[in-house]
């Protein structure tokens, strides 16, 4: 980049929570040029949202800069007054948020909230607004713009209501836009999609971005530069590339470490039945209920087959909506299948008792936050699925509990506290020892890693293999990331709207991809690869692939 | 990298106990000040409050009479704390008995779901279509005026409104993966409401039950002061109100305290009820 | 939505069905002879023979509750037992009295309290937010017929501005009714304000934590703007439904205000009823409010999308 004035220009900046409280951020200092492309990246509770916030001029309240400086443009965002600083939001800096569920005003239409931005900050009548929002919309790919001003926000998808927020903060030009982790919310291929529009957006218009991620790869394709913050400070900062191939500081390492890599994978028993059959499994969802009669039921499953062999691991990957959960929550036998059959060890799940199967296949969830009881202590929650076994003495419960809670990771201590106690790390930790306090031979993990910080997601990944090669269970492992399964899936299948598109080893699916799904999921998997000097680079781009013949 | 078994272990810091808030401290101090009054009152009281003495009727309030006396002569202070045992002790009760047949149904309707709960909440729909005072009102001219009496048509007022909080409650708890993981286990329905549902919709109840109270208080005293609530010479903030009607231009202590009195235990409720909201919703959603 | 309105009502017609059945009962468990009942232990034997025969006593229960209900559908609710005056007319009239007071303290109430309560949520935590919380529940806790009382007797006796005891119908006189009308109305208010402050600052406070508000004001739109076109409309929904509620409850509630200030309205007219063991009247009251407080529960139901486009219409 030509060396030019610095756009925004942050100085040596403090940020605490009131008088005496913590620092949030602690002397971040880090420029951005025009049209330059900065990623701020670290993980929960590293300050870069603060540090976005703060730029714009809109630090939640209890939050105050109480040192350094903010430039923009080469002014004092601390100096300048309120009026002044309303001018320069939307017009100069803009903004895109992260929840697409909550980033556009329910109450008010799209085409009101789009022309707002442009009323207050250009003298443009309302015929030329309305014209430039509908040339804004097609450019977004909006297929009616005009039946798009007029509707609410509730009537698109998340990925559709995020990049109608982009549009709508482009529409007024801006020199500078905060994106604060606008595509977690999405699934892996909504995600590059809605960044892919950003990028061209800000490339037209020359506008600079400041990009906010907990997800080093996701930047690494796009940022020219990157900084690294954790608790509150820069660890370090640079090019991208230098980053990749040198990383300095320690921190950066155990980031760079924090993602998938293809492992080797523990050898699997020889048998000759495999555990789970499924066989042409289709499911279907309820219509919604209404008053007279029900609407029409929606497919979810189409006829699926697969197989899982003993103490194997079997990735099943696809974006939101490709029926994955669903069939996972059909094998523990949450939703009944309207067709095809399920076989546990030879024997139909669907038609003989539950009882086996239930002791014999468990489920680890998604949500650490919500997949425990807020008012049982950990303790109990561990003991809870040994009321089954009969056949245990409560001194035989009282062990195994115990050698849980060890195998898991906690120490002793975990017994008696209560799941808000816990960070998201620790509570899946418990929720995995729930699901393997029984010695279980079959568990079906569902997005049990989403949910967390990338080096949590380590760990939690490293436990799950050394627990597995411990107590030899096959797990089912559900994901929309196909780059987080490298690591520890032997088999791979993906999904998409109902059907299974593909099914291999796992060598065969990453190398080798055959359907045109796998091969868009592999695209936006983790772009990164580790050389063998140890530091990374962009991983090179595969060639358009010919089309099976 | 291996990471150490520390830093696993490591709880987010524990948060400084601080003083409770003010809203607390008030409410709590009123309310526990009134109850005081009110079981004092079960043993002792100043002068006795059904006592009629006609020389001294209508006395301004002085040294003898703290608080003056009423057209009968008798000691409004007395009759104030007897009236506190009185009006309490019914929503005390009324509270107990809605809330314990609120929460059953509540339960079983939000849970259960299909046909029980559609019968269930059509008839609860009918009753919640009778504002709470116009069905105690209904209940009332037909069992007629007793301290039981009210208990039970507050009860029955309020119950449908318990019923809806409750199942609203088990709604949102339903969705909640802990009780999908509580299926796969291989627990039973009726298990998984008992330990898992019912314990969680503590916090939503307390925060009703303090609501409740101060309904029940308010409807008991304006039945009171319709003369369709406890008959005098049983002596309630409500109808010892409504006595002072006419006296209201000469003595005009007969209609301030006992109304102040009501105002004041009202003001303790909310207070304290609001204080233990904050307390309890935060907690509970996480 | 034509569709919707039909559906919400048809709905209530079984909710409507449920509260004749409940008010029947009601009236049935009392012990005595129902005609007598009905026409008052002062009655000649012809009319109760005529009485009983009009009810289907001599049928069963069910029958009975036709019978009932086929004279309510076709407006006839009895005669008063004290008054000797059609029952509908009775109540029509004396509704429109407690109506006018009810729906002018609302009104006004909601016009005070809802600006109240966002600027409360905004100034969250301030001297301001937290005497206006103070003045709310202090409002909220204060019982209306006492407070009442208290007004009465400092601008009706001690100041001697108002009438004390009274009333004019406004068709009849304005200003004077006016005078009549002040204090029930004020007292009215004044209760109000208390709840509906509280609950459209504890709306608007949630509101406010949402991503939308942060990215209007990332549009750079004034505080101002920001609360009334962008939390106010969420904000009002749940304000909206406790209004309807508020509504319900004076139906029955407004009887102490009205024996406070004396007026002839239906909460009066339904005490009295009990007192005198009218119950064609006390019949007739339980169920026109209990009709009208389902009425206005859809009308609340049925506006309520135009606050929150969420709900399907």
């Amino acid at each position: 980049m030509p060396s030019q004035k610095p756009l925004l220009e942050v100085d040596h900046l403090l940020i605490r929570a009131g008088a005496e409280g913590p620092l949030a951020v602690n002397d971040l200092s880090f420029t951005v040029a025009p049209g330059e492309i900065v990623a701020l990246v670290g993980e929960s509770g590293s300050g870069k949202t603060m540090a976005a916030r703060a730029a714009i001029g809109l630090l939640p309240l209890p939050m105050e800069v109480c040192g350094g400086a903010i430039r923009f443009e080469g002014q004092d965002l601390n100096q300048l007054s309120c009026a002044q600083l309303r001018g320069i939001r939307g017009a100069r800096i803009g903004m895109v948020f992260q929840e697409p569920m909550v980033s556009l005003n329910p109450a008010i239409r799209i085409g009101e909230q789009m022309a707002e931005g442009l009323r207050l900050h250009t003298d443009l009548d309302k015929a030329q607004i309305r014209q430039r929002c509908v040339d804004m919309l097609t450019r977004i790919g909006i297929t009616d713009p005009e039946r798009c001003l007029s509707a609410y926000p509730h009537e698109f998808s998340g990925g559709m209501r995020q990049r109608i927020m982009l549009a709508s903060v482009m529409l007024l030009r801006p020199a500078l836009l905060i994106a604060d982790e606008p595509t977690t919310a999405l699934d892996c291929l909504a995600q590059l999609d809605v960044i892919e529009l950003m990028l061209e957006l800000t490339r037209e218009q020359g506008t600079a971005i400041l990009f906010i991620s907990h997800d080093l790869s996701l930047v690494a394709r796009y940022a020219h530069k990157v900084v690294v913050m954790r608790h509150g400070q820069a660890v370090e900062q640079g090019s991208i590339n230098h980053i990749l191939l040198a990383p300095q500081h320690a921190y950066t390492r155990q980031l760079l470490e924090a993602l998938p890599k293809r492992g080797e994978l523990a050898a699997l028993p020889a048998t000759d039945k495999p555990l789970v059959e499924i066989t042409g499994v289709s499911i279907e969802h309820p219509g919604q209920a209404r008053f007279w009669g029900q609407a029409q039921p929606k497919r979810a499953v189409h006829s699926a087959n697969l197989c899982i062999a003993a103490g194997e691991t079997l990735a099943l990957v696809g974006g939101s909506g490709s029926g994955k959960t669903t069939l996972g929550r059909a094998l523990v036998g949450l939703v009944k299948p309207c067709s095809g059959e399920i076989r546990f060890k030879g024997i139909d799940i669907l038609k003989a008792g539950q009882r086996d199967h239930r002791l014999q296949c468990q489920m680890i969830f998604q949500d650490p936050y919500s997949s425990l009881d807020p008012r049982m202590r950990i303790g109990e929650t561990l003991a809870e699925p040994l009321r089954h076994l009969p056949e245990l003495s409560e001194e035989q419960k009282r062990q195994r509990v115990a050698t849980t809670l060890v195998d898991i990771g906690l120490s002793e201590a975990f017994m008696e506290r209560f799941p808000h106690q816990l960070s998201g790390g620790q509570r899946q930790r418990v929720a995995i020892g729930r699901a393997l306090v029984r010695h279980p031979q079959l568990v079906i993990a569902d997005e049990p890693i989403s949910a967390l910080d990338m080096t949590i997601q380590k760990q939690i990944l490293e436990l799950f293999e050394r627990l597995q090669a411990q107590y030899g269970f096959a797990c089912l492992f559900i994901s929309h990331d196909l780059a987080a399964v490298e690591r520890i899936a032997h088999r791979v299948a993906v999904m998409h709207q109902g059907h299974i598109v593909e099914i291999g080893s796992r060598e065969a699916v990453f190398d080798n991809p055959l359907h045109p799904y796998t091969r868009q999921l592999l695209a936006a998997a983790s772009p990164l690869e580790q050389l063998a000097s140890g530091g990374y680079r962009l991983r090179p781009k595969p060639e358009n692939l010919q089309p099976t013949p | 990298m291996t990471v150490s078994l520390l830093s696993v272990n490591a709880t987010p810091a524990r948060r400084p106990l601080r003083w409770p808030p003010a809203n607390a401290l008030i409410g709590g101090t009123l309310l526990v000040l009134l109850i005081s009054m009110a079981l004092v009152g079960v043993f002792w009281t100043p002068y006795d409050p059904l006592k009629i003495d006609l020389l001294s009727r209508l006395k301004a309030p002085s040294a003898l009479h703290w608080l003056g006396t009423d057209e009968f002569g008798r000691d409004v202070l007395s009759r104030l704390i007897i009236g506190a045992r009185t009006s309490l002790w019914i929503s005390l009760l009324t509270v107990c008995l809605a809330l314990f047949f609120g929460s059953v149904i509540g339960m079983l309707a939000g849970y259960l779901r299909g046909w029980t709960d559609r019968l269930l909440m059509m008839i609860n729909d009918a009753l919640l279509a009778f504002p709470g005072i116009l069905m105690a009102l209904g209940l009332m001219a037909i069992i007629g005026a007793s301290q039981y009496g009210i208990v039970l048509a507050l009860s029955i007022a309020y119950t449908p409104s318990v019923v809806r909080v409750v199942r609203g409650s088990v709604l949102s708890l339903r969705e909640r993966e802990f009780i999908e993981a509580s299926r796969v286990i291989g627990n039973s329905e009726f298990y998984t409401l008992y330990r898992h549902i019912a314990p969680n919709c503590v916090a939503p109840l307390c925060v009703l039950a303090t609501s409740m109270f101060g309904w029940t208080l308010l409807s008991e005293s304006a039945l009171s002061f319709l003369g369709l609530g406890v008959p005098p010479p049983a002596a309630t903030w409500g109808n010892m109100l409504a006595a002072s009607r006419p006296y209201i231009a000469n003595a005009t202590w007969l209609g301030l305290f006992p109304g102040l009195f009501i105002a004041l235990a009202l003001v303790a409720i909310n207070l304290f009820g609001d204080a233990l909201r904050d307390r309890l919703d935060p907690r509970m959603s996480r | 939505m034509l569709r919707f309105i039909a559906q919400r009502l048809a709905l209530s017609v079984p909710t409507l069905l449920l509260i004749s059945v409940v008010v029947f009962a009601l009236i049935r468990f009392i012990p005595g002879d129902p005609a007598l009942l009905m026409l008052g232990d002062m009655a000649d034997p012809q009319s109760l023979a005529s009485t009983r025969a009009a009810l289907g006593l001599d049928h069963s229960i069910g029958v009975q509750f036709a019978y009932w209900l086929q004279s309510v559908l076709s407006g006839d609710l009895g005669v008063s037992i004290t008054s000797k005056q059609p029952v509908l007319e009775l109540i029509l009239d004396r509704f429109s009295v407690s109506a006018s007071i009810v729906l002018v303290a609302v009104l006004l109430a909601a016009l005070i309290a809802v600006p109240a309560g966002l600027f409360a949520a905004w100034k969250q935590d301030s001297a301001l937010d937290l005497g206006l919380v103070t003045g709310a529940t202090l409002l909220l806790s204060i019982p209306s017929f006492w407070l009442g009382l208290l007004l009465l007797y400092a601008f009706g006796i001690k100041l001697n501005w108002l009438p004390v005891v009274g009333y004019v119908p406004f068709a009849q006189n304005p200003a004077e009714a006016v005078t009549y009308l002040v204090l029930p109305i004020v007292t009215l208010t004044l209760v109000e304000l208390g709840a509906i402050t509280r609950m459209a600052r504890a709306s608007t406070i949630e509101v406010l934590r949402l991503e939308y508000i942060a990215h209007a004001r990332a549009k750079g739109l004034s505080e101002r703007a920001v609360l009334w076109r962008h939390a106010l409309p969420n904000a009002f929904a749940p304000t909206w439904t406790l209004i309807g509620l508020i509504l319900g409850n004076l139906l029955g509630g407004i009887a102490v205000l009205e024996t406070v200030f004396t007026l002839p309205g239906i909460g009066r007219l339904m005490v009295d009823a009990i007192y005198a063991r009218d119950y064609p009247v006390l019949q007739g009251c339980l169920l026109l409010i209990t009709f009208i407080y389902v009425a206005v529960n859809l009308l609340v139901d049925l506006l309520y999308p135009l606050f929150d486009p969420r709900v399907k219409l």
